[in-house]
Protein backbone atom coordinates (compact mmCIF):
# COMPACT_ATOMS: atom_id res chain seq x y z
CA UNK A 1 0.00 0.00 0.00
CA UNK A 2 1.31 3.45 -0.90
CA UNK A 3 1.89 5.86 1.96
CA UNK A 4 -0.66 8.59 0.99
CA UNK A 5 -3.39 5.96 0.77
CA UNK A 6 -2.39 4.61 4.15
CA UNK A 7 -1.93 7.97 5.85
CA UNK A 8 -5.35 9.31 4.83
CA UNK A 9 -7.17 6.64 6.85
CA UNK A 10 -5.05 6.87 10.01
CA UNK A 11 -7.62 8.89 12.02
CA UNK A 12 -10.17 6.14 11.48
CA UNK A 13 -7.86 3.16 11.80
CA UNK A 14 -5.92 4.33 14.85
CA UNK A 15 -8.47 6.38 16.73
CA UNK A 16 -11.91 5.36 15.41
CA UNK A 17 -12.67 8.97 14.46
CA UNK A 18 -16.23 9.25 13.14
CA UNK A 19 -18.63 12.07 12.40
CA UNK A 20 -22.13 12.70 13.65
CA UNK A 21 -24.68 14.41 11.43
CA UNK A 22 -25.79 17.68 13.04
CA UNK A 23 -29.21 17.39 11.42
CA UNK A 24 -30.35 13.79 11.95
CA UNK A 25 -27.77 12.49 14.43
CA UNK A 26 -26.59 9.53 12.34
CA UNK A 27 -22.99 8.58 13.11
CA UNK A 28 -20.83 7.87 10.06
CA UNK A 29 -17.74 5.71 10.09
CA UNK A 30 -15.77 6.48 8.05
CA UNK A 31 -16.87 10.12 7.76
CA UNK A 32 -18.74 11.16 4.60
CA UNK A 33 -19.14 14.54 2.95
CA UNK A 34 -22.91 14.16 2.77
CA UNK A 35 -25.23 12.26 5.11
CA UNK A 36 -26.86 9.32 3.32
CA UNK A 37 -29.85 9.52 5.66
CA UNK A 38 -30.79 13.24 5.41
CA UNK A 39 -28.38 14.79 2.85
CA UNK A 40 -27.03 17.26 5.42
CA UNK A 41 -23.41 18.34 5.02
CA UNK A 42 -22.92 19.53 8.60
CA UNK A 43 -21.12 17.16 10.96
CA UNK A 44 -19.37 17.14 14.30
CA UNK A 45 -16.45 14.86 15.06
CA UNK A 46 -16.95 12.03 17.51
CA UNK A 47 -14.58 9.33 18.76
CA UNK A 48 -16.29 5.96 18.81
CA UNK A 49 -16.46 4.00 22.01
CA UNK A 50 -14.49 0.78 21.83
CA UNK A 51 -17.29 -1.43 23.09
CA UNK A 52 -19.55 -3.45 20.82
CA UNK A 53 -21.01 -6.86 20.03
CA UNK A 54 -20.60 -9.47 17.31
CA UNK A 55 -23.37 -9.65 14.72
CA UNK A 56 -21.91 -12.43 12.58
CA UNK A 57 -18.50 -14.01 11.98
CA UNK A 58 -16.50 -16.34 9.78
CA UNK A 59 -13.13 -18.05 9.87
CA UNK A 60 -11.07 -17.33 6.76
CA UNK A 61 -9.20 -20.45 5.67
CA UNK A 62 -8.30 -19.27 2.15
CA UNK A 63 -6.84 -15.78 2.55
CA UNK A 64 -5.67 -13.15 0.09
CA UNK A 65 -1.93 -13.42 -0.60
CA UNK A 66 -0.98 -10.64 1.83
CA UNK A 67 -2.68 -12.50 4.70
CA UNK A 68 -1.18 -15.91 3.80
CA UNK A 69 0.73 -16.25 7.06
CA UNK A 70 -2.26 -15.31 9.21
CA UNK A 71 -4.79 -17.95 8.13
CA UNK A 72 -6.95 -19.26 9.60
CA UNK A 73 -8.25 -16.07 11.20
CA UNK A 74 -11.62 -14.79 12.37
CA UNK A 75 -13.46 -11.95 10.66
CA UNK A 76 -16.61 -10.49 12.19
CA UNK A 77 -19.09 -7.71 11.69
CA UNK A 78 -19.19 -5.76 14.94
CA UNK A 79 -21.77 -3.20 16.02
CA UNK A 80 -20.40 -0.52 18.35
CA UNK A 81 -22.48 1.21 21.00
CA UNK A 82 -23.13 4.20 18.73
CA UNK A 83 -24.79 1.90 16.19
CA UNK A 84 -21.80 2.04 13.83
CA UNK A 85 -20.90 -1.29 12.24
CA UNK A 86 -17.53 -2.37 10.98
CA UNK A 87 -15.74 -5.41 9.60
CA UNK A 88 -12.65 -6.52 11.51
CA UNK A 89 -10.66 -9.47 12.79
CA UNK A 90 -11.43 -10.98 16.17
CA UNK A 91 -8.22 -12.09 17.89
CA UNK A 92 -6.90 -13.77 21.03
CA UNK A 93 -9.68 -16.37 21.10
CA UNK A 94 -10.81 -19.64 19.53
CA UNK A 95 -13.73 -19.70 17.07
CA UNK A 96 -15.57 -21.94 19.58
CA UNK A 97 -15.78 -18.99 21.96
CA UNK A 98 -17.66 -16.81 19.47
CA UNK A 99 -21.39 -16.22 19.52
CA UNK A 100 -23.85 -13.78 18.01
CA UNK A 101 -24.22 -10.85 20.44
CA UNK A 102 -20.96 -11.69 22.25
CA UNK A 103 -19.53 -8.44 23.71
CA UNK A 104 -16.20 -7.26 22.29
CA UNK A 105 -13.75 -4.41 22.72
CA UNK A 106 -11.84 -2.77 19.89
CA UNK A 107 -8.06 -2.82 20.27
CA UNK A 108 -5.16 -1.33 18.32
CA UNK A 109 -3.17 -3.96 16.43
CA UNK A 110 -0.92 -4.60 13.47
CA UNK A 111 -3.09 -5.54 10.45
CA UNK A 112 -0.64 -6.40 7.67
CA UNK A 113 2.88 -5.84 6.42
CA UNK A 114 3.48 -4.88 2.85
CA UNK A 115 6.93 -6.11 1.91
CA UNK A 116 7.07 -3.98 -1.24
CA UNK A 117 6.43 -0.62 0.43
CA UNK A 118 7.78 -1.58 3.86
CA UNK A 119 4.79 0.02 5.54
CA UNK A 120 3.63 -1.84 8.61
CA UNK A 121 -0.09 -1.26 8.60
CA UNK A 122 -2.03 -0.86 11.82
CA UNK A 123 -5.68 -0.58 12.71
CA UNK A 124 -8.45 -1.97 14.86
CA UNK A 125 -9.28 -5.54 15.75
CA UNK A 126 -11.78 -6.88 18.25
CA UNK A 127 -11.17 -9.01 21.34
CA UNK A 128 -13.86 -10.74 23.36
CA UNK A 129 -14.80 -8.85 26.54
CA UNK A 130 -14.11 -11.26 29.35
CA UNK A 131 -15.80 -10.91 32.74
CA UNK B 1 -39.36 3.42 -25.49
CA UNK B 2 -39.94 0.65 -28.01
CA UNK B 3 -39.89 -3.15 -27.80
CA UNK B 4 -36.53 -4.95 -27.79
CA UNK B 5 -35.91 -8.56 -28.83
CA UNK B 6 -33.08 -11.06 -28.36
CA UNK B 7 -32.21 -12.22 -31.87
CA UNK B 8 -28.87 -13.94 -31.34
CA UNK B 9 -27.04 -15.75 -28.54
CA UNK B 10 -23.60 -17.24 -28.19
CA UNK B 11 -21.20 -18.39 -25.53
CA UNK B 12 -17.92 -20.21 -25.21
CA UNK B 13 -17.43 -23.26 -23.09
CA UNK B 14 -16.72 -22.01 -19.55
CA UNK B 15 -13.68 -23.38 -17.73
CA UNK B 16 -9.91 -23.31 -17.60
CA UNK B 17 -9.29 -22.36 -21.21
CA UNK B 18 -5.52 -21.95 -21.21
CA UNK B 19 -5.21 -22.13 -24.99
CA UNK B 20 -7.68 -19.32 -25.68
CA UNK B 21 -6.84 -15.65 -25.23
CA UNK B 22 -9.03 -12.99 -23.62
CA UNK B 23 -9.83 -11.44 -27.01
CA UNK B 24 -10.52 -14.73 -28.76
CA UNK B 25 -12.93 -15.80 -26.02
CA UNK B 26 -15.09 -12.78 -26.76
CA UNK B 27 -14.82 -13.09 -30.54
CA UNK B 28 -15.81 -16.77 -30.37
CA UNK B 29 -18.96 -15.95 -28.38
CA UNK B 30 -19.85 -12.98 -30.59
CA UNK B 31 -19.43 -14.97 -33.82
CA UNK B 32 -21.67 -17.68 -32.45
CA UNK B 33 -24.29 -15.02 -31.65
CA UNK B 34 -24.15 -13.65 -35.21
CA UNK B 35 -24.48 -17.17 -36.60
CA UNK B 36 -27.44 -17.77 -34.32
CA UNK B 37 -29.11 -14.50 -35.38
CA UNK B 38 -28.45 -15.39 -38.99
CA UNK B 39 -27.68 -11.76 -39.76
CA UNK B 40 -24.67 -9.51 -39.78
CA UNK B 41 -25.85 -6.02 -38.95
CA UNK B 42 -24.37 -4.35 -35.84
CA UNK B 43 -24.63 -0.73 -34.72
CA UNK B 44 -22.89 -0.72 -31.36
CA UNK B 45 -21.51 -2.91 -28.53
CA UNK B 46 -21.32 -2.95 -24.74
CA UNK B 47 -18.87 -5.28 -23.02
CA UNK B 48 -19.23 -6.42 -19.43
CA UNK B 49 -15.80 -7.06 -17.96
CA UNK B 50 -15.07 -6.76 -14.27
CA UNK B 51 -11.32 -6.51 -14.29
CA UNK B 52 -9.38 -6.96 -17.50
CA UNK B 53 -6.73 -4.91 -15.73
CA UNK B 54 -6.17 -7.20 -12.77
CA UNK B 55 -6.84 -10.55 -14.47
CA UNK B 56 -4.89 -10.08 -17.71
CA UNK B 57 -3.41 -6.58 -17.47
CA UNK B 58 -5.70 -5.27 -20.20
CA UNK B 59 -7.88 -2.17 -20.04
CA UNK B 60 -9.56 -0.39 -22.94
CA UNK B 61 -11.15 -3.70 -23.78
CA UNK B 62 -13.99 -2.21 -25.86
CA UNK B 63 -11.62 -1.09 -28.58
CA UNK B 64 -9.58 -4.30 -28.45
CA UNK B 65 -12.63 -6.49 -28.85
CA UNK B 66 -14.29 -4.41 -31.59
CA UNK B 67 -10.98 -4.49 -33.46
CA UNK B 68 -10.58 -8.28 -33.20
CA UNK B 69 -14.23 -8.84 -34.07
CA UNK B 70 -13.55 -6.86 -37.26
CA UNK B 71 -16.21 -4.32 -36.39
CA UNK B 72 -14.40 -0.99 -36.27
CA UNK B 73 -15.56 1.82 -36.30
CA UNK B 74 -18.77 1.02 -34.38
CA UNK B 75 -18.90 2.52 -30.87
CA UNK B 76 -17.90 -0.04 -28.22
CA UNK B 77 -17.87 0.63 -24.51
CA UNK B 78 -16.89 -1.56 -21.59
CA UNK B 79 -19.19 -1.34 -18.57
CA UNK B 80 -18.30 -2.43 -15.05
CA UNK B 81 -20.40 -3.16 -11.99
CA UNK B 82 -18.16 -5.93 -10.59
CA UNK B 83 -19.80 -9.35 -11.08
CA UNK B 84 -22.93 -7.62 -12.42
CA UNK B 85 -20.98 -6.18 -15.36
CA UNK B 86 -22.63 -8.60 -17.78
CA UNK B 87 -26.12 -7.66 -16.63
CA UNK B 88 -25.21 -3.99 -16.90
CA UNK B 89 -23.95 -4.53 -20.47
CA UNK B 90 -27.26 -6.16 -21.42
CA UNK B 91 -29.09 -3.24 -19.87
CA UNK B 92 -27.05 -0.65 -21.79
CA UNK B 93 -27.66 -2.51 -25.05
CA UNK B 94 -31.37 -2.73 -24.21
CA UNK B 95 -31.56 1.00 -23.51
CA UNK B 96 -29.82 1.89 -26.77
CA UNK B 97 -32.26 -0.16 -28.85
CA UNK B 98 -35.32 0.82 -26.79
CA UNK B 99 -34.46 4.50 -27.15
CA UNK B 100 -34.45 4.25 -30.93
CA UNK B 101 -30.81 5.27 -31.15
CA UNK B 102 -29.75 1.94 -32.67
CA UNK B 103 -31.40 -1.05 -34.37
CA UNK B 104 -28.96 -3.84 -33.46
CA UNK B 105 -26.68 -3.81 -30.41
CA UNK B 106 -24.49 -6.58 -29.01
CA UNK B 107 -24.09 -7.07 -25.28
CA UNK B 108 -21.03 -9.15 -24.50
CA UNK B 109 -19.34 -10.31 -21.34
CA UNK B 110 -15.87 -11.73 -20.97
CA UNK B 111 -13.39 -12.59 -18.25
CA UNK B 112 -10.13 -14.51 -18.28
CA UNK B 113 -9.34 -15.45 -14.70
CA UNK B 114 -6.92 -18.38 -14.93
CA UNK B 115 -3.85 -16.55 -16.29
CA UNK B 116 -2.18 -16.78 -12.84
CA UNK B 117 -3.57 -13.51 -11.48
CA UNK B 118 -4.13 -13.20 -7.72
CA UNK B 119 -7.82 -14.00 -8.17
CA UNK B 120 -8.85 -13.70 -4.52
CA UNK B 121 -7.33 -10.22 -4.33
CA UNK B 122 -8.76 -9.18 -7.71
CA UNK B 123 -12.28 -10.28 -6.79
CA UNK B 124 -11.96 -8.55 -3.43
CA UNK B 125 -11.78 -5.21 -5.24
CA UNK B 126 -15.57 -5.53 -5.58
CA UNK B 127 -15.77 -4.86 -1.82
CA UNK B 128 -14.72 -1.72 0.08
CA UNK B 129 -10.90 -1.74 -0.15
CA UNK B 130 -10.31 0.53 2.85
CA UNK B 131 -12.91 -0.79 5.30
CA UNK B 132 -13.50 -4.43 4.38
CA UNK B 133 -10.61 -5.82 2.35
CA UNK B 134 -7.96 -4.01 4.44
CA UNK B 135 -8.99 -6.14 7.41
CA UNK B 136 -8.38 -9.40 5.52
CA UNK B 137 -11.85 -10.34 4.38
CA UNK B 138 -12.38 -12.25 1.12
CA UNK B 139 -15.47 -12.67 -1.03
CA UNK B 140 -16.23 -16.14 0.28
CA UNK B 141 -15.71 -14.55 3.70
CA UNK B 142 -18.30 -11.84 3.08
CA UNK B 143 -20.89 -14.37 1.91
CA UNK B 144 -19.97 -16.56 4.88
CA UNK B 145 -20.86 -13.62 7.14
CA UNK B 146 -24.25 -13.50 5.40
CA UNK B 147 -24.64 -17.27 5.67
CA UNK B 148 -23.95 -17.26 9.42
CA UNK B 149 -26.46 -14.43 9.91
CA UNK B 150 -29.08 -16.30 7.86
CA UNK B 151 -28.48 -19.53 9.76
CA UNK B 152 -28.71 -17.69 13.07
CA UNK B 153 -31.88 -15.74 12.22
CA UNK B 154 -33.82 -18.38 10.28
CA UNK B 155 -32.18 -21.67 11.35
CA UNK B 156 -31.15 -22.33 7.75
CA UNK B 157 -29.07 -25.50 7.85
CA UNK B 158 -25.69 -26.44 6.43
CA UNK B 159 -27.35 -29.26 4.47
CA UNK B 160 -29.87 -26.87 2.91
CA UNK B 161 -27.03 -24.72 1.60
CA UNK B 162 -25.37 -27.81 0.15
CA UNK B 163 -28.57 -28.74 -1.66
CA UNK B 164 -28.31 -25.55 -3.75
CA UNK B 165 -24.95 -26.70 -5.13
CA UNK B 166 -26.21 -30.26 -5.62
CA UNK B 167 -29.22 -28.98 -7.59
CA UNK B 168 -27.14 -26.66 -9.77
CA UNK B 169 -24.67 -29.43 -10.59
CA UNK B 170 -27.64 -31.66 -11.48
CA UNK B 171 -28.73 -29.05 -14.02
CA UNK B 172 -25.19 -28.30 -15.19
CA UNK B 173 -24.62 -31.97 -16.01
CA UNK B 174 -27.18 -31.47 -18.81
CA UNK B 175 -25.36 -28.46 -20.30
CA UNK B 176 -22.46 -29.16 -22.67
CA UNK B 177 -20.82 -25.78 -21.98
CA UNK B 178 -20.42 -26.03 -18.21
CA UNK B 179 -17.08 -26.08 -16.41
CA UNK B 180 -18.20 -28.91 -14.10
CA UNK B 181 -20.77 -31.01 -15.99
CA UNK B 182 -21.28 -33.64 -13.31
CA UNK B 183 -23.47 -34.44 -10.32
CA UNK B 184 -22.30 -33.94 -6.75
CA UNK B 185 -23.79 -35.08 -3.43
CA UNK B 186 -24.55 -33.31 -0.17
CA UNK B 187 -21.88 -35.50 1.47
CA UNK B 188 -19.27 -34.28 -1.02
CA UNK B 189 -20.18 -30.64 -0.35
CA UNK B 190 -19.94 -31.16 3.40
CA UNK B 191 -16.61 -32.98 3.06
CA UNK B 192 -15.01 -30.40 0.75
CA UNK B 193 -12.31 -28.15 2.15
CA UNK B 194 -13.27 -25.17 4.30
CA UNK B 195 -12.92 -21.81 2.53
CA UNK B 196 -14.62 -19.42 4.94
CA UNK B 197 -16.60 -21.07 7.71
CA UNK B 198 -19.42 -22.13 7.16
CA UNK B 199 -18.80 -22.07 3.38
CA UNK B 200 -16.81 -24.91 1.84
CA UNK B 201 -15.21 -25.28 -1.57
CA UNK B 202 -18.32 -26.80 -3.15
CA UNK B 203 -20.45 -23.88 -1.91
CA UNK B 204 -18.37 -21.56 -4.10
CA UNK B 205 -18.59 -20.83 -7.81
CA UNK B 206 -15.29 -21.55 -9.54
CA UNK B 207 -12.61 -19.39 -11.14
CA UNK B 208 -13.31 -19.49 -14.86
CA UNK B 209 -12.49 -18.24 -18.32
CA UNK B 210 -15.34 -17.59 -20.70
CA UNK B 211 -17.42 -15.20 -22.74
CA UNK B 212 -21.03 -14.80 -23.73
CA UNK B 213 -22.86 -12.53 -26.17
CA UNK B 214 -26.45 -11.61 -26.95
CA UNK B 215 -27.65 -9.52 -29.87
CA UNK B 216 -30.59 -7.25 -29.14
CA UNK B 217 -32.67 -5.66 -31.88
CA UNK B 218 -35.77 -3.63 -32.61
CA UNK B 219 -39.00 -5.37 -33.58
CA UNK B 220 -38.55 -4.46 -37.23
CA UNK B 221 -35.14 -6.13 -37.41
CA UNK B 222 -36.18 -9.05 -35.18
CA UNK B 223 -38.95 -9.99 -37.58
CA UNK B 224 -36.45 -10.20 -40.44
CA UNK B 225 -34.18 -12.54 -38.46
CA UNK B 226 -35.27 -16.06 -39.25
CA UNK B 227 -34.88 -19.42 -37.61
CA UNK B 228 -35.87 -18.95 -33.97
CA UNK B 229 -39.06 -18.07 -32.07
CA UNK B 230 -38.98 -14.45 -30.93
CA UNK B 231 -37.94 -13.58 -27.38
CA UNK B 232 -38.78 -10.10 -26.10
CA UNK B 233 -37.10 -8.24 -23.23
CA UNK B 234 -40.03 -7.08 -21.11
CA UNK B 235 -38.06 -5.59 -18.21
CA UNK B 236 -34.54 -4.31 -17.63
CA UNK B 237 -33.67 -2.84 -14.25
CA UNK B 238 -30.72 -2.03 -12.07
CA UNK B 239 -30.41 -0.97 -8.43
CA UNK B 240 -27.52 0.22 -6.30
CA UNK B 241 -27.03 -0.20 -2.57
CA UNK B 242 -24.55 0.35 0.24
CA UNK B 243 -21.05 -0.80 -0.74
CA UNK B 244 -19.94 -2.39 2.53
CA UNK B 245 -21.87 -5.40 3.77
CA UNK B 246 -21.56 -4.24 7.39
CA UNK B 247 -23.58 -1.07 6.73
CA UNK B 248 -26.71 -3.02 5.69
CA UNK B 249 -29.54 -2.88 8.20
CA UNK B 250 -30.33 -6.58 7.74
CA UNK B 251 -27.37 -8.79 6.88
CA UNK B 252 -29.65 -11.55 5.58
CA UNK B 253 -31.39 -9.39 2.98
CA UNK B 254 -30.38 -8.16 -0.45
CA UNK B 255 -32.18 -4.83 -0.73
CA UNK B 256 -30.87 -4.01 -4.21
CA UNK B 257 -32.08 -7.33 -5.58
CA UNK B 258 -35.47 -6.70 -4.00
CA UNK B 259 -35.62 -3.20 -5.48
CA UNK B 260 -34.49 -4.18 -8.97
CA UNK B 261 -36.98 -7.06 -8.95
CA UNK B 262 -39.92 -4.96 -7.82
CA UNK B 263 -39.34 -2.41 -10.56
CA UNK B 264 -38.88 -5.22 -13.09
CA UNK B 265 -42.20 -6.85 -12.14
CA UNK B 266 -43.88 -3.46 -12.64
CA UNK B 267 -42.23 -2.97 -16.03
CA UNK B 268 -43.24 -6.43 -17.18
CA UNK B 269 -46.68 -6.25 -15.60
CA UNK B 270 -46.25 -9.61 -13.88
CA UNK B 271 -46.03 -11.09 -10.39
CA UNK B 272 -43.19 -13.40 -9.25
CA UNK B 273 -45.38 -16.50 -9.46
CA UNK B 274 -45.76 -15.99 -13.22
CA UNK B 275 -42.05 -16.59 -13.86
CA UNK B 276 -41.47 -20.04 -15.39
CA UNK B 277 -37.66 -20.20 -15.37
CA UNK B 278 -35.08 -18.23 -13.43
CA UNK B 279 -31.33 -17.69 -13.55
CA UNK B 280 -29.88 -16.22 -10.35
CA UNK B 281 -26.43 -15.14 -9.23
CA UNK B 282 -25.39 -18.16 -7.14
CA UNK B 283 -21.79 -17.08 -6.62
CA UNK B 284 -22.12 -18.93 -3.29
CA UNK B 285 -24.90 -21.28 -2.19
CA UNK B 286 -26.19 -18.78 0.39
CA UNK B 287 -26.53 -16.17 -2.38
CA UNK B 288 -29.17 -18.24 -4.20
CA UNK B 289 -31.18 -18.54 -0.97
CA UNK B 290 -31.03 -14.80 -0.24
CA UNK B 291 -31.81 -13.91 -3.87
CA UNK B 292 -34.89 -16.16 -3.89
CA UNK B 293 -36.20 -14.27 -0.88
CA UNK B 294 -35.35 -10.88 -2.42
CA UNK B 295 -37.11 -11.83 -5.66
CA UNK B 296 -40.26 -12.58 -3.68
CA UNK B 297 -40.13 -16.31 -4.50
CA UNK B 298 -40.24 -17.03 -0.78
CA UNK B 299 -40.85 -15.14 2.45
CA UNK B 300 -37.66 -14.22 4.34
CA UNK B 301 -36.26 -17.38 5.86
CA UNK B 302 -38.42 -19.71 3.75
CA UNK B 303 -36.32 -20.18 0.60
CA UNK B 304 -34.17 -22.98 1.95
CA UNK B 305 -37.24 -25.13 2.61
CA UNK B 306 -38.28 -24.71 -1.03
CA UNK B 307 -34.83 -25.83 -2.17
CA UNK B 308 -35.06 -28.83 0.13
CA UNK B 309 -38.50 -29.71 -1.24
CA UNK B 310 -37.12 -29.77 -4.78
CA UNK B 311 -39.23 -26.83 -5.97
CA UNK B 312 -36.21 -25.14 -7.58
CA UNK B 313 -35.13 -28.26 -9.44
CA UNK B 314 -36.03 -28.95 -13.05
CA UNK B 315 -39.55 -30.36 -12.79
CA UNK B 316 -40.28 -28.34 -9.64
CA UNK B 317 -42.66 -25.40 -9.42
CA UNK B 318 -39.91 -22.75 -9.81
CA UNK B 319 -36.85 -24.14 -11.61
CA UNK B 320 -33.77 -22.03 -10.87
CA UNK B 321 -30.43 -22.08 -12.70
CA UNK B 322 -31.26 -24.68 -15.34
CA UNK B 323 -27.93 -23.77 -16.98
CA UNK B 324 -26.08 -25.11 -13.94
CA UNK B 325 -25.79 -21.63 -12.45
CA UNK B 326 -22.51 -19.99 -11.63
CA UNK B 327 -21.66 -23.00 -9.46
CA UNK B 328 -21.59 -25.69 -12.12
CA UNK B 329 -21.44 -23.69 -15.35
CA UNK B 330 -18.55 -21.52 -14.15
CA UNK B 331 -18.29 -17.84 -13.25
CA UNK B 332 -16.12 -15.78 -15.59
CA UNK B 333 -17.41 -12.76 -13.73
CA UNK B 334 -18.04 -10.26 -16.54
CA UNK B 335 -19.66 -12.95 -18.70
CA UNK B 336 -22.05 -14.42 -16.14
CA UNK B 337 -24.86 -11.85 -16.48
CA UNK B 338 -24.87 -12.24 -20.25
CA UNK B 339 -24.75 -16.04 -20.05
CA UNK B 340 -27.91 -15.92 -17.91
CA UNK B 341 -29.75 -14.20 -20.77
CA UNK B 342 -28.34 -16.82 -23.15
CA UNK B 343 -29.87 -19.59 -21.00
CA UNK B 344 -33.24 -17.86 -20.69
CA UNK B 345 -33.37 -17.37 -24.46
CA UNK B 346 -32.65 -21.07 -25.00
CA UNK B 347 -35.43 -21.93 -22.55
CA UNK B 348 -37.97 -19.49 -24.01
CA UNK B 349 -37.24 -20.70 -27.54
CA UNK B 350 -37.88 -24.21 -26.14
CA UNK B 351 -34.45 -25.32 -27.34
CA UNK B 352 -33.28 -26.60 -23.94
CA UNK B 353 -33.23 -30.32 -24.79
CA UNK B 354 -33.03 -32.49 -21.67
CA UNK B 355 -32.97 -29.44 -19.38
CA UNK B 356 -35.96 -27.71 -21.05
CA UNK B 357 -38.55 -26.31 -18.64
CA UNK B 358 -41.81 -27.50 -20.08
CA UNK B 359 -44.00 -24.70 -21.39
CA UNK B 360 -41.55 -21.95 -20.36
CA UNK B 361 -42.89 -18.57 -21.43
CA UNK B 362 -41.48 -16.04 -18.94
CA UNK B 363 -37.91 -16.03 -17.69
CA UNK B 364 -36.07 -13.87 -15.15
CA UNK B 365 -32.33 -13.27 -14.85
CA UNK B 366 -30.79 -11.72 -11.73
CA UNK B 367 -27.12 -10.71 -11.69
CA UNK B 368 -25.29 -8.95 -8.86
CA UNK B 369 -21.97 -7.36 -8.05
CA UNK B 370 -20.06 -7.41 -4.80
CA UNK B 371 -22.20 -8.46 -1.87
CA UNK B 372 -25.19 -7.12 -3.78
CA UNK B 373 -24.31 -3.42 -3.98
CA UNK B 374 -25.21 -3.65 -7.67
CA UNK B 375 -28.07 -5.78 -8.99
CA UNK B 376 -29.63 -6.10 -12.41
CA UNK B 377 -32.84 -7.93 -13.33
CA UNK B 378 -34.04 -8.82 -16.82
CA UNK B 379 -37.36 -10.41 -17.62
CA UNK B 380 -37.82 -12.09 -20.99
CA UNK B 381 -40.96 -13.32 -22.67
CA UNK B 382 -40.97 -16.06 -25.27
CA UNK B 383 -43.38 -16.42 -28.13
CA UNK B 384 -42.74 -20.08 -28.86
Amino acid sequence: MKSPQYTREIPQRYRLEAEKCRQCGKVHFPPRLICDACQSQEFEQVILSRAGRILTWTVIHVPPTNFDLEAPYIIAIVELEEGVRLTCQVVDCDPEELAVDAPVEMVFRRIQEDSQADIIQYGYKAVLSRP
Amino acid sequence: MRDVYVIGIGMTHFGELWDTSFRDLFVEAALEAFGDANMDRLDSMYIGCMSGGLFVGQEHVGALLADYLGRVPIPTTRVETACASGGAAVRQAYLEVASGMSEVVLAGGVEKMTDSADVTAALATAADQEYEVYQGVTFPGLYALMARAHMHTYHTTREQLALVAVKNHHHGAMNSKTQFPFEITVEQVLASSMVADPLRLLDCSPVSDGAAAVILASEEVAKQAKGHPLVRVVASTQATGAMALHTRTDLTRLDTVEHSAQVAYQQAGITPDQVDVTEVHDCFTIAEICVMEALGYAEPGRAAALVEAGETRLGGSMPINTSGGLKSKGHPVGASGVAQVVELTIQLRREGGTRQVEGARIGLAQNMGGTGASSTVHILEGQA
